[in-house]
């Protein structure tokens, strides 16, 4: 059996559509609750028996919940690993969950309930990882839809709650509110001239985290940084989101500034780095993945400078998706070599480059 | 080793008796020997050497508190620190005061001051906990082809609902 996507709204893209404030530079906020359910063990540390009890209680509670009476359920311990690779590379689940690292293969009763920018992971690390995904810089946004999901759904699930400590989770790192906001924003302006380090360095002082492209654990390529609150204890949700979203406002703003003095002092030699990145995406014959996220990077900035104006944020957005593995792989119907995989990446962007092209320039 | 009643816990009480000509050993854990009336403590010794043993089974049991198992899951302090993860949500209250200080530690702060939560009553739980017992019954009926037990698991749904 392979997933069907198309059973999602927007296959579970809505949150790439580029509809956000300063979409080009924000993609995507995310926020993200930890919760268990009582009575029983940690997911890591429960019998089959016991997730599988779990994933009935939530189903049952899930049915009564108005945001995901339309949702879709796949049970991922059920999908092949090709399928589970393509939730994975859509960010819809987890890499625990997926079961794709070989420390961790999928778990009985491993499962997520999609519906529109909401889903809800069962028996990941936590027995549940629910969490609202928006395109742009929209933290509120999501923290309300997510909030409400959390209460209608905590309403008809005991969760394992402490006084003193808050919701309780397997790692003590997300314990109390259980809450992580992330914010997936592209920084090529203060890569390029150098300020990056400074402007990490100054979140962790604010309590906040960065991480690569797929979250916990993954390198940083492209440019794109997830940032992220540090700390889920001793301070509110309200509180939490308000540092988050003061801080991402600012880097954004020394982002674009950073992007003014590109063009000011080094104009010419931008220009031509920029088109030389897309002039590769356009002809290249082979395309690693970490190659390929490095030219849309440089692509990206481009049309966020107006430097090229017929492609849209929205492509680019698609491109990051649909050149990952799993996707090549699951367009060509076919498992692919590493060399493959590369020889079909470039055909893939070479013809979605060329559709939009027209009057590229 | 494990306790020979509860299977559960480490045995800690090695207890021989003699019945009927045939030896008995039994291991019991801290527990279980309780409820059996075994006498556990240590009878305080007299002499000098005997008082430095006392001291060393002191200093032995009271970094035993190391071994403490979570009442619920079994967990121990060592399982914590060779995962980073509890095991359950009852660890949070057995191991509470080493949590508070690692909280400290990690978070900055051990005192949660976010949204409060009050679990759903009882009877709504059990409602929705039954419901999704009998769903999952229907589909295992339906699965089986069993479809007059569907039927009546269909039937008894609707009328919870």
């Amino acid at each position: 059996m392979s997933v069907d996507l198309s059973l999602l709204p927007d296959g579970g893209m809505g949150w790439l559509d580029a509809s956000g404030q300063y979409a080009d530079i924000v993609l995507s906020t995310r926020i993200r609750l930890a919760r268990n359910v009582d009575g029983y063990a940690f997911t890591a540390n429960a019998r089959d028996g016991e997730r599988l009890r779990v994933l009935s209680q939530v189903r049952e509670a899930v049915g009564a919940v108005p945001a995901l009476t339309e949702s879709v359920m796949y049970r991922l311990d059920e999908l092949p690993p090709a399928s589970r690779a393509l939730l994975h590379e859509r960010h819809l689940v987890s890499k625990e969950l997926a079961g794709l690292d070989a420390q961790h293969p999928v778990r009985t009763g491993a499962a997520v309930f999609l519906a529109d920018g909401l889903g809800v992971m069962v028996n990941e690390e936590d027995h549940l990882r629910l969490q609202a995904l928006r395109s742009g810089f929209a933290l509120q946004d999501a923290f309300a839809a997510i909030d409400k999901l959390d209460r209608d759904l905590g309403s008809r699930l005991p969760y394992s709650f402490h006084n003193e400590f808050g919701f309780l989770t397997a790692c003590p790192t997300n314990v109390g509110t259980g809450m992580r906001g992330s914010v997936l924003i592209h920084l090529p302006g203060l890569v390029l001239t150098k300020e990056i380090g400074k402007v990490l360095a100054s979140l962790q002082q604010m309590g906040l985290t960065y991480r690569g492209l797929y979250g916990e654990g993954s390198e940083v390529v492209g440019n794109f940084f997830q940032i992220s609150n540090q700390t889920t204890l001793g301070r509110s949700e309200e509180e939490l989101l308000d540092q988050l979203l003061r801080v991402v406002g600012h880097v954004v703003e020394r982002e674009a500034e950073a992007r003014r003095v590109l063009l000011r002092d080094a104009g010419y030699i931008i220009e031509d780095k920029l088109w030389r990145a897309y002039g590769t995406l356009r002809y290249a014959r082979s395309l690693t993945f970490d190659e390929a996220m490095n030219y849309l990077s440089g692509v990206r900035l481009a049309v966020g400078l107006k430097l090229i104006s017929s492609l849209s944020v929205y492509t680019l957005n698609k491109l990051l998706i649909f050149s990952q593995a799993a996707h090549l792989a699951f367009a060509e119907g076919r498992a692919l070599t590493e060399s493959e995989t590369n020889l079909a990446r470039a055909r893939y962007v070479r013809k979605a480059l060329e559709e939009e092209a027209g009057s590229v320039g | 080793m494990l306790c020979d009643s509860c299977r559960e816990r480490d045995a800690v009480v090695h207890l021989t008796t003699i019945e009927n000509n045939a030896v008995h050993q039994l291991h019991l854990c801290e527990r279980c020997a309780a409820e059996r009336g075994v006498e556990t403590t240590v009878a305080t010794p007299k002499h000098p050497l005997g008082e430095f043993l006392h001291e060393v089974h002191q200093q032995v049991a009271s970094s035993s508190h190391e071994v403490v198992r979570c009442t619920f899951c079994n967990t121990t302090m060592a399982d914590f620190r060779a995962t980073g993860r509890w095991g359950c949500a009852r660890c949070y209250t057995n191991f509470e005061a080493g949590i508070r200080e690692l909280l400290r530690r990690i978070q900055g702060s051990h005192r949660h001051v976010g949204r409060a939560y009050h679990p759903p009553m009882n009877e709504t739980l059990e409602r929705s906990a039954v419901l999704g017992e009998l769903r999952e019954r229907l589909r295992r009926a339906i699965e089986g082809e069993q479809f007059e037990l569907a039927a009546d698991l269909r039937d008894r749904i609707r009328v919870m609902e």
